[in-house]
């Protein structure tokens, strides 16, 4: 390629299909084949650089695996302090499904309370520094809420655009940033569709779509950490609930590189990589059900919002890396769901949204039928905050213990039962 | 006449037409269509053996057509047929 060796980490662009390479611009598709585009990194030069002691004298925030991430030295980056989330060695709940060593990511203790910051602040930083000013994205829910965050603490212009039966909570803590909320009248799918038409009219970075190879290196980050965490080594198995699939393939990308590049000891056993969807929408799981590469679209019909995409872009690479990896796909029940938010926050103190009730539900029910030994490091992704959904818990049948007295002892006595 | 959005990619065939019109009975001869107009504009959409190509999508009046007759959807008068890249939401399939 001829941008090759000229000091800067990212060298081009390159479909993941026919390998066309293109040089960095604002382009998520291959004009001769429609294929995906991927950042293209000088990894020799990368090589020279890169080590624990440098990642370890960085930021404690995600930015601390710069030198693999899409944002050259010296470009600002906006930044909410985002990532380096606390890996949570989760006993009880291990105790529960039998996993000695089961951790959780907790990517809820992210600035706008999921994992789409990591995403976020990589792709508003790379928009930035190439003269956009108007973010846009098609969001589930999450992606608004931290596009309209990084968007306010860039001072950009943003346009979000949601399905208009989205959870109040995250209607509201996207709309406290004062982006141009575009509330459509459909599914995900169809915000998505209208997007990528949009994305040909204006000149505006969408996240999700004509920055999407940026945007979506950011994923990387939760690997990075996880394995640092770890004390530099990849777990056996990682369970990470699948939308469009984006971040699943980012994280096989993210583990192939520590290999490649000495991070972790060479010739480390790549961790399966196993994928969580709601039987509500679970294209994805329906092909790896079938045995096919083969995913069709489905009409989702969830509570698992976040992750309810029907047409998934990168549903067939999913399959293909879960098979590569040694991982499965799973899906659970609406009931599942809502049974395993519970589980976590009883067991470790974490409350997750529905995304994260899918992929807990999926980690309790390949556990329960005895897919791990015990010993395995196992990780799951917990990639959001249960205030996002709590609607969901609210409107369940109540669990734990709730008494309503009158402020004297004698009442307290009285009705609770100790 | 049926209306056939062009996607950015496909724009170069197109002379810059961002949508064009079509008379054709349904959606695969819309393709052959835009093809002798248009020559390269078939093996850009569908694959050797005539099927839509992995990350095309193709949408009927807002409807992904995979739900419904596929290629051999019947195409009315005032019809929209939109060409979408399947990366922001996606075809996938190998």
């Amino acid at each position: 390629m001829s941008a090759l060796g000229n000091g800067r980490r990212v060298v081009g662009m390159r479909c993941r299909e026919c390998a066309t390479e293109y040089p960095v611009q604002a382009t998520h598709v291959c004009e001769m084949c429609f294929g995906p585009l991927d950042v293209v990194y000088d990894y020799d030069a990368i090589r020279k650089r890169i080590s624990h002691g440098s990642i370890a004298a960085g930021p404690p925030s995600m930015w601390r695996y710069r030198d693999l991430l899409p944002l050259e030295d010296g470009v600002p980056v906006v930044t909410l302090g985002e990532g380096f989330t606390p890996l949570v060695h989760a006993e009880r709940l291990g105790a529960e499904l039998g996993l000695n060593n089961l951790y959780l990511k907790n990517d809820s203790m992210n600035p706008t309370n999921s994992f789409k910051d990591r995403v976020v602040s990589v792709a508003v930083s790379w928009a930035r520094a190439h003269g956009f000013e108007t973010i846009g994205c098609a969001s589930t829910g999450n992606l608004a809420n931290a596009v309209a965050a990084y968007s306010a603490r860039a001072g950009l212009e943003a346009f979000v655009f949601i399905p208009s039966d989205l959870e109040p909570a995250k209607i509201v803590s996207t709309s406290v940033f004062e982006p141009n909320l575009v509330a459509v009248r459909g599914n995900y799918d169809q915000v998505n569709r209208l997007c990528s038409q949009l994305v040909e009219s204006f000149p505006w970075a969408f996240c999700n779509i004509n920055v999407r190879p940026f945007y979506a290196e950011g994923s990387k980050t939760l690997d990075f950490e996880t394995a640092e965490q770890l004390g530099w080594r990849l777990p056996d198995e990682i369970v990470i609930p699948i939308a469009s699939g984006c971040q699943f393939v980012k994280h096989r990308r993210a583990v192939g590189e520590m290999v490649d590049l000495g991070l972790v000891e060479a010739g480390s056993k790549l961790p399966a990589l196993t994928g969580a969807q709601a039987l509500g929408c679970a294209p994805v799981y329906n092909a790896w059900r079938d045995g096919t590469d083969t995913v069709l679209p489905v009409k989702p019909d969830t509570i698992a919002k976040s992750i309810a995409i029907g047409s998934p872009s990168d549903g067939s690479y999913v399959i293909r890396i879960a098979r590569e990896t040694g991982g499965v796909v799973e899906a659970v029940t609406e009931e599942e769901i809502v049974d395993s938010i519970r589980l976590l926050a009883r067991t470790e103190g974490i409350f997750t949204e529905t995304a994260g009730g899918v992929t807990i539900g999926v980690l309790a029910k390949l556990a329960r039928a005895g897919r791990w030994k015990g010993d395995e490091v196992v990780v799951a992704y917990v990639t959001g905050h249960g205030l996002k959904t709590a609607d969901v818990i609210a409107s369940a049948p109540a669990t734990g213990r709730r008494f309503e007295i009158e402020p004297t002892l004698k009442s307290f006595k009285e009705s609770v039962n100790i | 006449m049926a209306t056939v959005r062009i996607p950015g990619p496909l724009r170069s065939l197109s002379q810059g037409e961002a949508a064009v019109e079509v008379e054709a009975g349904d959606l695969r001869g819309a393709i052959e269509q835009l093809e002798s107009r248009f020559p390269g504009f078939r093996e850009r959409v569908l694959d050797p053996s005539g099927n839509l190509r992995q990350f095309v999508n193709v949408y009927l009046n807002d409807e992904d057509i995979r739900f419904g007759g596929g290629l051999d959807a019947k195409l009315e008068p005032r019809d929209e047929v939109s060409i979408i890249p399947a990366v922001a939401g996606g075809r996938t399939a190998h």
